[in-house]
């Protein structure tokens, strides 16, 4: 009697409620993850159907010279946009937890705006002002910073230009929070005990908001490695990525296992990241959701 | 006066400072929209005034076709990811059970790691067991990274939720069903919607996984601008995305507009109430 | 006469259009422990913030030992603050917590070391320097705040009601504690609290604040039995208070006024015919008889008594409705519930407060009571 009201009263509900969600999440992301695991220690045959016999060789592979460098040019290019999202987002942020409650609405709609409109168009029209005739080499050469037009796009920096451009607010947000948090009285205190601006800012406000740095670093850092788009659009396949290569080795080179290798090492790379960040005391609640 | 002049100094840095950010966030928009009324079709630089892109754009149908995939994607994974995404939260919240760790695990796992990384497991997936690429399959692949982020911005709603609003409607005699769908869900509706709402950005906007799970005959908007990168982008791709972007950009101001006095009245009657 | 260590000179502050501080002139004293008392948006933390630094005063002068100090950061200034909310650094440890201000100063390790564990034995913390702020007490995160500040040997030490986060017991207790720290520093406290007793039981002197106007300044016993405003006299402790025009002086020299009441009498020597004056006199003081007193016209009746262990509080409602409460000694007689009494005092137990500003709303005021005054002759 007892296990049967049970039942009606929370079985029957429950399993309603979390059966659409438990066969999604098993079907589409536990399986196909262990799916490209499995793939990864296979090989190819001359069709690039995928032979399922174990091997390392796509392992071994990782550690091709030409694709070191790819990893070492995607983790310079991640560190660059994270140090310079750091470095913009700290202050807008600040700047925007100082203010009255309107005008911090406002930035924050402004800031979010770009960001609810297509991605792809807004960093193709960066190709239109860098261009050696664009408007930013014009006004270079109108203020004489700069004599001849200099080659701004398909480099590593309009690389970086555009990863901060798209991952931003990624940064902001996190920082926001903590600063807005951030007690006023404690600035205050240290103020008051004595503490001139900057010893303050280093004593006080940076260890207090550096779970948001933190938290903001791996949500720039992570998806930097794989945004191949990017890489594209505003290095025109200069400066590669992992994820260029992934993305080559599914949809032109056809060696999936090699690929799933690769996404691997990703994956690897993005469980250690959130372990440093755990493991100093970061919440895996803060990342991702905006 | 040295602390006034102080203070003004630090308000005139901070305010450069953020004229800069948003010079920096808006001048390619600028340029979208600038460039989409431009004679030349070399986007180099604005040469003179015309209409003429968004004539062109109107006859498009290759393009017009690619952004009614992007809707239709959108719409459909939206709905499907609010669905499951509501009743995982709701449940997650209400009850104890096996297994929530690991399913609270797996829903992280979208968030966390790099998307083409999932891009690449579904379509091995898919090839695997012969899921035919195109809409369907793009769609199944949205609801996958839409699911989580409907789950914690739910979550979020609910976690100031006061069950004991549930029991006491219980109590007055709504059933499980009446219960849910006549108190719960209206309940915790804003979170709902800012959950769908998120969800239907990030699958308009998505290139990656789409990249991967798409096939050759159903493009989306976004990838269609890709495929147009190495021929040059026509300012006709330029003319809808003005259009887009000044729409988008009058329905968030307008719900912007209206959350923020929502709040602003909810705050005033605080304070009156305080004040009695 | 004591030395002044900080004087405030003529100082507005504004936020705005709102006028928070309004001319205020105070001496504050060295070695004293000074109370700034007011219901809350008095200005009276306004204006403890203006003396630390976190605010900056509109207009007048604030100089703390003889020096202006309007252009002085909060971290230039010699004074330290005690925050309402404690403001501990929450990820430093106790210690680090206290050493802060010595290590702004550059102070050497070793004498930091031995300062910081002088100032948590003399709040009692002694072996808390490992714990962080989180794994203390209510009680014990006021003390590291106090802590904190008087290691830096301030001239004057601000506190901005530090009391009212804690229970009624601890409270108590600090209070005690917190008169036994200034006495023994010998530094100047000014401490800042809505709470009248507080003020009452641990200050040397308190200045009372409304509307951004200090009302009075003076010991507790001069607040206390001579309160020269209204405000004062209404908000400190419980009084009867009557609004009232002097008529005119008697031969005994007691001073003969009409309220609305009927007569009463007082006795000043401030005496100004047709003055509107206030006249407030305690329940302690204000006494019910069962016959009519000379120079008295106030009967009414009793509505109730109310022991409360050592005295009885009885409330008379006069035939004008006012309420008038009368505190005995228990044991006394006390007049049956419902039988009519007479309210008299002794004259020289009531304060008569003559009205400072001439305000329009002063002015209509006392027209009103004039008018009736003339009606009921």
């Amino acid at each position: 009697m007892q296990d049967r009201h049970t039942f009606r009263k929370k079985t029957v509900p429950l399993i309603t409620m979390i059966s659409p969600v438990t066969a999604w999440l098993i079907l589409l992301i536990a399986l196909p993850l262990l799916y490209i695991l499995v793939i990864s220690f296979c090989g190819t045959d001359d069709a690039h159907n995928i032979v399922f016999h174990f091997t390392l060789k796509n392992y071994a592979k990782l550690f091709d010279p030409t694709i070191l460098s790819i990893y070492s040019n995607s983790l310079v290019i991640a560190l660059l946009t994270t140090v310079i999202c750091i470095l913009v987002a700290y202050p807008f942020a600040y700047i925007m937890a100082s203010t009255t409650p309107f005008r911090k609405t406002l930035m924050m709609i402004f800031l979010m705006l770009p960001f609810w409109t297509n991605s792809i168009i807004r960093l193709y029209s960066w190709r239109t002002l860098l261009g050696t005739n664009g408007y930013v080499n014009l006004l270079l050469l109108k203020i004489g910073l700069i004599q001849q037009p200099i080659e701004m796009l398909f480099t590593r920096g309009a690389v970086v230009l555009g990863m901060v451009y798209t991952l931003l607010p990624f940064m902001v947000l996190p920082l926001h929070t903590v600063i807005d948090k951030l007690d006023g009285g404690l600035h205050e205190a240290s103020s008051d005990l004595g503490a001139k601006p900057v010893k303050t800012f280093l004593h006080i406000t940076l260890p207090l908001t550096a779970p948001g740095i933190f938290a903001g670093s791996i949500m720039v850092f992570i998806p930097c490695l794989g945004y191949f788009f990017v890489s594209n659009l505003m290095g025109g396949g200069t400066s590669q990525l992992i994820g260029n290569v992934i993305s080559r080795q599914f949809k032109e080179a056809f060696n999936w296992p090699y690929g799933a290798a690769l996404a691997i090492m990703l994956i690897l790379i993005t469980l250690l990241l959130v372990r440093i960040y755990t493991k100093t005391g970061g919440k895996i609640d803060d990342l991702g959701v905006m | 006066m040295r602390k006034k002049r102080k203070a003004a100094a630090k308000k005139y840095t901070s305010r450069v400072f953020s004229a800069l950010v948003y010079l920096f966030l808006y001048a390619p928009i600028a340029v979208v929209i600038l460039f989409s009324f431009n004679t030349s079709r070399r986007n180099v630089l604005f040469e003179g005034f015309t209409l003429d892109w968004y004539k062109q754009m109107a006859t498009n149908h290759a393009l017009l076709e690619s952004f009614g995939n992007t809707l239709a994607v959108a719409g459909v994974s939206t709905l499907i990811a609010t669905v499951i995404g509501t009743l995982t939260a709701i449940a997650m919240f209400r009850y104890k059970f096996r297994g929530k760790t690991i399913i609270d695990l797996l829903l992280y796992i979208p968030v966390v790691i790099p998307e083409i990384v999932l891009g690449i497991a579904l379509l091995s997936v898919f090839s695997l067991v012969h899921v035919p690429l195109g809409l369907g399959s793009m769609i199944v692949a949205h609801v996958t990274f839409q699911i989580p982020f409907v789950v914690f911005t739910v979550r979020a709603r609910l976690s100031g939720f006061d069950r004991s609003i549930e029991e006491a409607a219980m109590d007055l005699g709504a059933n499980r069903v009446r219960v849910l769908t006549g108190i719960t869900i209206p309940i915790i509706a804003p979170g709902i919607v800012s959950g769908a709402v998120l969800a239907f950005t990030l699958s308009i906007d998505d290139i990656i996984i789409s990249f991967f799970t798409t096939g050759a005959r159903s493009t989306t908007f976004p990838l269609k601008i890709m495929e147009l990168v190495r021929s040059g982008v026509s300012p006709d791709v330029y003319a809808l995305s003005t259009i887009i972007i000044l729409a988008t950009f009058v329905v968030v101001l307008i719900s912007q507009i209206s959350v923020y006095k929502a709040n602003q009245r909810a705050l005033k009657s605080k304070y009156k109430e305080k004040q009695k | 006469m004591a030395k002044a260590i900080v004087e405030i000179k003529n100082v507005n502050k504004f936020y705005g259009d709102n006028h928070v501080v309004k001319d205020l002139d105070m001496e504050i004293y060295e070695g004293e422990f000074l109370s700034i008392l007011g219901p809350s948006g008095c200005g009276k933390t306004t204006t403890l913030r203006m003396i630390a630094g976190f605010e900056q005063q509109t207009d007048g002068v604030i100089t703390v030992e003889g020096e202006r100090v309007e252009n002085k950061e909060p971290f230039e200034r010699n004074v330290n603050t005690v925050f309402q909310s404690y403001a501990l650094f929450p990820h430093m440890t106790v210690h680090d917590n206290v050493a802060y201000g010595l290590k702004m100063k550059k102070v050497k390790k070793a004498e930091i070391a031995g300062r910081v564990e002088d100032a948590l034995s003399m709040v009692r913390l002694e072996g808390f320097g490992k714990r962080y702020p989180a794994q203390l007490s209510g009680g014990q995160r006021q003390r590291v705040a106090i802590a904190r500040a008087i290691i830096n040997n301030p001239r004057v030490l601000l506190l901005d009601e530090p009391l009212g986060a804690l229970d009624m017991k601890l409270r108590k207790q600090m209070q005690i504690e917190l008169k036994n720290l200034q006495k023994q520093l010998g530094i100047t406290f000014v401490y800042v609290t809505h709470d009248q007793e507080e003020a009452l039981t641990m200050s040397d002197r308190i200045a009372v604040m409304s509307g951004g106007v200090l009302e009075q300044i003076g010991t507790p016993a001069e607040i206390y039995e001579k309160p020269t405003t209204k405000f004062v006299a209404d908000f400190i402790g419980e009084t009867n208070l009557f609004e009232a025009v002097e008529a005119h002086v008697r031969d005994d020299g007691t001073v003969c006024l009409n309220a609305e009441a009927g007569e009463l009498t007082g006795a000043d020597p401030r005496f100004s015919a047709a003055e509107l004056v206030y006249l407030s006199v305690r329940p302690e003081k204000t006494l019910a008889s069962e016959s009519p007193v000379t120079g008295f016209s106030l009967r009414g009746t009793v509505r109730e008594n109310i022991y409360i262990g050592t005295v009885v509080k009885s409330t008379v409602v006069l035939q004008n409705g006012q309420e008038i409460r009368v505190s005995s000694i228990a044991g006394a007689p006390v007049p049956a519930a419902g039988s009519a009494r007479y309210i008299h005092w002794n004259p020289g137990d009531a304060v008569i407060i003559h009205s400072k500003s001439n305000t329009i709303l002063d002015l209509m005021d006392s027209l009103d009571l004039g008018a009736y005054v003339a009606g009921g002759a």
